[in-house]
This record gives C-alpha cells, sequence and structure tokens, in this order.
C-alpha cells in the first residue's frame, strides 16, 4: 500500500514549488522596490529608541514612504502593547 | 530615428548575446538596417558570437573617446549587408562607458540604421543600466527556473525606474518576455515552470518561447547566428520572434513536445 501510495501521492512537483516560492519572494521585493534604502536602518533606529522607553515586539513597527504628485509622506506606525502596565502609557485604558 | 532594444536578463548565462545575435541578424535579413552593439566592456563576446572576431579593429569605448570614428568602428557583417557590429572593448574598465558618450554613439547611429540593438552584459553595474537607459523596447531574457525569473524581475524595476524614458516621464519602454532554454518535456513532468507560470509571475507580453536545443551551442561554435539555422527548431522560433517583433501574428510554436510517429504527423498540420 505504501508503495502505492508512493505514486499516487499529491506532492506538489517541483515546478509548482518553484512557482509558489518565486510569487512571494517577488511580491515582497516589489513591496519594497522605489522605496528609499535608508528605510530598513531607520525602521531599526526608531524601534531602538522606543524600546528605551515601551517594550514592543519587532513587528510593531512598520516604516512607509508614500508618494503623490507635489510631496512624499513617511508614515511610522507603531503598536503598543495593549496592557497598560508600560510606566509611560500608565494613563491607558 | 533609429528604435533601440536592449536584450537584457540581470542574471548572466540565460542567453543574451545568443538572442541579440539571432535578433539583430534576423532584423538585418527583413531589410531593416540593423546594428548590434556589445556593451559588456571587459568581456567581449558578441564578436565572437557573430563570427567577426578576427575582423575588430576599433571599438564601442574608441569610439566614445574619439580615438575611433564609428564608421571605423562598425564591423559589416559579411552575410547580411544590413548589419553592422559595433564590438565592445576587451582591455578597458567599464568606467570608459558614460552616460554622454553612449547617448553620442546611439544619436549617430540613428540617423543611419532603423534598428540598434544593444547587448546588456550581466548584472545591473554600470555597463546594464547604460544598456537599457536609451531603449524604447527591452527584451528580457529569461530561463524557467526560480533565479532567472528574480533577476528579470529585478530587472523590470530597473527598467522602469532608471531609463532616460522613467526620468523623462515619457512612455515607458515596451518589455517582452523571451523565454529561452525551454523543455517541454521537463515542463510536463513537473520538473520546470512553465510559460505561463513564467508569465503570470511577470506579468509580460510573450514575444518568444526559444527551445533548448544543440543547434545553439552548434551555432555559437561556428560564429553562426543561430537564427541562420533555419531547420533547427531554435532558430526557426527565433525568426518567429522577430516577425512577432515586427509585428506580424505569429503562433507561438515548440511549447508542446515533440509528437512521433503518424499521430504526430496528423496532428502537426
Amino acid at each position: 500500500m505504501g508503495f502505492l501510495d508512493y505514486f499516487r501521492s499529491t506532492r506538489p512537483t517541483s515546478a509548482a514549488l518553484a512557482k509558489e516560492r518565486l510569487q512571494i519572494l517577488i511580491a515582497h521585493e516589489r513591496a519594497q522596490r522605489g522605496k528609499p534604502d535608508y528605510l530598513p536602518r531607520l525602521q531599526q533606529e526608531l524601534l531602538e529608541v522606543i524600546r528605551k522607553y515601551v517594550s514592543v515586539d519587532d513587528d510593531a513597527i512598520s516604516v512607509t514612504m508614500e508618494q503623490d504628485d507635489n510631496r512624499e509622506i513617511l508614515g511610522v506606525n507603531i503598536i503598543l502593547p495593549d496592557d497598560g502596565e508600560q510606566g509611560r502609557r500608565s494613563g491607558q485604558d | 530615428m533609429a528604435r533601440i532594444i536592449v536584450v537584457t536578463s540581470g542574471k548572466g548565462g540565460v542567453g543574451k548575446t545568443t538572442t541579440s545575435a539571432a535578433i539583430s541578424m534576423g532584423l538585418a535579413m527583413q531589410g531593416k538596417r540593423t546594428a548590434v552593439i556589445d556593451f559588456d566592456v571587459g568581456l567581449r563576446n558578441l564578436d565572437l558570437i557573430m563570427g567577426c572576431e578576427r575582423r575588430v579593429v576599433y571599438d564601442f569605448v574608441n569610439v566614445i573617446n574619439g580615438e575611433a570614428s564609428l564608421n571605423q568602428a562598425l564591423i559589416k557583417d559579411k552575410r547580411c549587408d544590413n548589419l553592422f557590429i559595433l564590438p565592445a572593448s576587451q582591455t578597458r574598465d567599464k568606467d570608459s562607458l558614460t552616460v554622454e558618450g553612449v547617448g553620442k554613439v546611439l544619436e549617430n547611429l540613428s540617423e543611419n540604421f532603423e534598428f540598434v540593438v544593444c547587448d546588456s552584459p550581466a548584472g545591473i553595474e554600470r555597463g546594464a543600466t547604460l544598456a537599457m537607459y536609451y531603449a524604447d523596447d527591452a527584451v528580457v531574457v529569461t530561463n524557467p527556473e526560480v533565479s532567472s525569473v528574480r533577476d528579470s524581475d529585478r530587472m523590470l524595476g530597473i527598467l522602469a525606474s532608471k531609463s532616460r524614458r522613467a526620468e523623462r516621464g515619457e512612455e515607458a519602454i515596451k518589455e517582452y518576455l523571451l523565454l529561452t532554454r525551454y523543455s517541454p518535456q521537463r515542463v510536463k513532468l513537473g520538473e520546470m515552470l512553465s510559460v505561463e507560470d513564467v508569465q503570470e509571475i511577470l506579468s509580460l507580453h510573450l514575444l518568444g518561447v526559444i527551445p533548448e536545443s544543440k543547434s545553439v551551442l552548434n551555432a555559437s561554435n561556428s560564429g553562426t547566428p543561430v537564427i541562420l539555422d533555419d531547420k533547427s527548431d531554435a532558430g526557426q522560433a527565433y525568426g518567429d520572434v522577430v516577425r512577432r517583433y515586427l509585428g506580424e501574428e505569429v503562433p507561438h510554436r515548440f511549447l508542446e513536445e515533440e509528437k512521433k510517429g503518424l499521430f504526430g504527423r496528423l496532428f502537426r498540420g
């Protein structure tokens, strides 16, 4: 039975695997495209500064750069932990 | 005004020079006055693939530096009167290519040619970015293989942002996918990305599919652009590519495993 199962198995072909990996990778790389090179470093340093005051996860911060006709908008989004035990954020409900 | 075509890929060894040689020869054979330029300064190879390596006197960098005129450096192809080759220099460093210098040469060529094919080096360094800077059309040569597809996508990003057309806000470079070294047998077995897979990932207009073929190595061995081997599958596929590029409606071939025997003959039409 095991022997026959081997042939019947629906394991993805290597080509299907290649396609899936490429789709994920390329979507990610396209999202990064056109953004300034310094964004990842800026994000890292901002994270370090914030961590002096609040304990946040690595993925709690996102830095985005958007562009329209006459201006560029740098967006920094930081998700703070919702339990208000952190000193500075103690007033939070 | 010549139409400037860059043959690019990012990744090396996928068939850029083979394609440049084939497309330029194909255009010339269709009666179009065509020049093909090797942008791979330091590692020239187009001359060898075109079979004119012993006729190189002056090169691209000589022309840019004013050490030779364009007419002195252009090598006229012995098989087709409409085709001229501008070889890359072998020794100088690649800093000798400048935006202005390349621009001037292309401008001069534009006066006398209908098509200028720029054979890009691999990578994303100066030679590659300059080869595509002035382009009107880009042929993105891709193998059905992960690293090549990824690099092609990277080149598409560069084409869209770093070309003269992009900088001037003009109409974008026309981008075409040329899938090379395609093996329908392996695609059928699920061992190779299919043409549809690659098109879906890159979302590019498909200019053609060149099957994996012994004729490509045979052609380069003898310094004959493979398109001249019109008995070979790769040569015919390149012939189709050129006619398609020039606007003819040519159905894609060599996408299926070749059928053998009576059954095959019946269905091949």
